[in-house]
């Protein structure tokens, strides 16, 4: 007995610590000092948990646990190595998908168990496993989304009615399974109506939206641990699934926020839906040539850098980076303005630049730079389209009225590099590419500024 | 044993944590920190283990399995991707001063 005692203790204890190491991890990794030091102070947390539940009394299927755990892991670390930085917002969907279907997968064991449990108890679990599966099924779409394996915002009529009765029907059967434990074919029902909430409630979402999206479930995957933290009496799971709900919520209303968006507006407006109406954009895209560009930057005073996601796509920040610097040693004034969701999500663009070796003193956020447009001589936006679209200072119809932009409209010279003359990410025409002082330089980010840094090299 | 009122004393003072936590950040950090807080509800794999550990049911099993499968993706592919991302701030942060 004193040795089961023991054991417990050591257990509690170990839960203790790991849930210490969580906090001061996530608080360490809110400044980007401390950030690096952060993530291993969670990772030992982890490390910790983890080893010390193996020894929990009363547990089999060891083996099975081992492989399950190899098998995850040894998956999630190899794509974890090996993704791209422009492709992390749908990794840490998958992840996190992954993390809402664990917690469901709990639910399900406990439901399927037929254990009598208290009321407390049947309602955490049924609700967390909701949660759970919604969250799974939901990131997984975030995933094929980002990833471009589902490319439209699948829309139809009546789809808030049809989301509306899926949940009622979800809720409905939530409700009878606490009520009515044991009833296992109602279990499998519950988890297929929440499964599908997931997808038809991710579905419309439209693709510039999706990182308010991701970092929803992320908090929504945190509230679901927690509940099923509570159902198998783990405090560790209890307070870093409560914390991460907690946080994630925050950052979601900060992201949103960021694109001047109401978590509400990107649930359930349905982006784009309304802009039938919108105003028609005059005029006409004049295209130039590599040469012209060269030389009209070679001569600037001030070029001011508009990076977007089709840069990194193109995987042309390192020329950018390059073309820079040849700038610089002319003695050009070149800087980079970055909007806060540029890229797929806030910090995102920061991140891949500083990949690609840009310092960070050259680098500017929208509030500092954007004053400076109307003294640049030459905007360069590359790969960047919604988020210099002036509509959204202009057209009230617009969805995205009232989304702060970068002025590079301001700007003297407005050079545009596009592959093509297609709309962008939310599927709205630009008004910037149509200005007077724009010119669109058409073909492959990388591949045009290589011509234009051997350009300005033979000048 | 966790019951009632200490259980909703622990999620509201946990609740608080978070969002203290989180504060102020700059949006710099909002993806790292994303990320970093996927990675720590990866702890759902220590649920998943205990919950394994205790089926007894070919159903059980195979869900308790999938369970575990799934968190151990969570916290390991969580752990790597943040580290890698700040990795970055850091080689920046040195490159600058």
């Amino acid at each position: 007995m004193s040795e089961f005692v023991s054991m417990n203790t050591l257990i509690e204890t170990s839960y203790f610590i790991a849930a210490i190491l969580f906090i001061f991890g996530l608080k360490r990794m809110s400044s980007p000092v401390t950030a690096r030091g952060g993530i291993v102070w969670a990772g030992a947390g982890m490390v910790v948990a983890t080893v010390v539940t193996f020894l929990f009394p009363g547990m089999t299927n060891y083996v099975l646990m081992m492989i399950a755990i190899g098998l995850g892991g040894i998956l999630a670390w190899v794509s974890g190595k090996r993704v791209a930085m422009t492709d992390m917002p749908q990794m840490i969907a998958l992840y996190n998908g992954m993390g809402g279907g664990a917690a469901a997968a709990i639910a399900a064991v406990e439901l399927f168990g037929g254990v009598e449990h208290g009321l407390t108890f049947s309602v955490l679990a049924v609700l967390g496993g909701m949660i759970g599966a919604i969250s799974f099924s939901g990131s997984m779409i975030a995933f094929a989304k980002l990833q471009g394996l589902i490319n439209k915002s699948m829309r139809f009529k009546g789809q808030q009615v049809v989301n509306l009765l899926l949940l009622l029907a979800t809720v409905l059967t939530a409700g009878y399974l606490v009520v009515e434990q044991g009833a296992n074919d109602y279990v499998i029902l519950f988890f297929v109506l929440a499964l599908v909430l997931g997808i038809t409630m991710t579905l419309p979402i439209g693709g510039a939206d999706m990182p308010v999206v991701i970092s929803l479930y992320n908090a929504l995957t945190g509230l679901a641990v927690a509940f099923e933290g509570f159902v198998l009496q783990n405090e560790a799971m209890i307070i870093a699934g409560t914390v991460v709900g907690a946080a994630g919520t925050l950052l979601t209303q900060l992201m949103a926020k960021a694109m001047n968006r109401s978590l509400a507006n990107v649930l359930f407006s349905g982006f784009g839906v309304e802009s039938g109406e919108a105003m028609e954009v005059s005029g006409s895209m004049k295209p130039i040539e590599a040469p012209d560009v060269a030389v009209m930057m070679a001569f600037a005073e001030k070029i001011l850098i508009v990076p977007g996601y089709g840069m990194a796509v193109a995987q042309a920040q390192h020329k950018v980076w390059e073309l820079t610097q040849l700038l610089r040693d002319r003695g050009v004034d070149v800087k980079f303005a970055i909007h806060p969701v540029a890229g797929r999500m806030p910090g995102h663009m920061n991140v891949l630049l500083a990949e690609a070796g840009v310092p960070y003193d050259i680098i500017y956020d929208q509030e500092e730079i954007n004053s400076e447009f109307a003294t640049a001589d030459v905007a360069l936006v590359i790969g960047a389209n919604d988020v210099v679209n002036p509509i959204a200072r202009s057209d009230p119809s617009s969805p995205i009225y009232g989304m702060p932009i970068l002025n590079a409209d301001y700007a003297r010279n407005v050079i545009v590099i596009k592959r093509g003359q297609g709309a962008g990410f939310s599927g709205i025409e630009n008004a910037l590419f149509f200005l007077d002082q724009t010119r669109m330089l058409y073909g492959d980010g990388q591949a045009m500024a290589s011509e234009l840094i051997s350009e300005i090299k033979a000048l | 044993m966790i019951d009632g009122f200490i259980a909703l004393y622990i999620f509201m003072l946990a609740a608080f944590v978070g969002h203290e936590v989180i504060g102020r950040v700059p949006s710099i950090l909002h993806t790292p920190l994303m990320s970093g807080s996927n990675f720590v509800h990866g702890i759902v794999l220590v649920g998943a283990m205990v919950a394994l550990g205790r089926a007894e049911t070919t159903l059980e099993l195979s869900i308790g399995f999938i369970g575990v499968f799934l968190g151990a993706g969570n916290a390991v592919g969580g752990y790597v991707v943040t580290e890698r991302m700040l990795e970055m701030f850091k080689s920046s942060k040195e490159k600058n001063s």
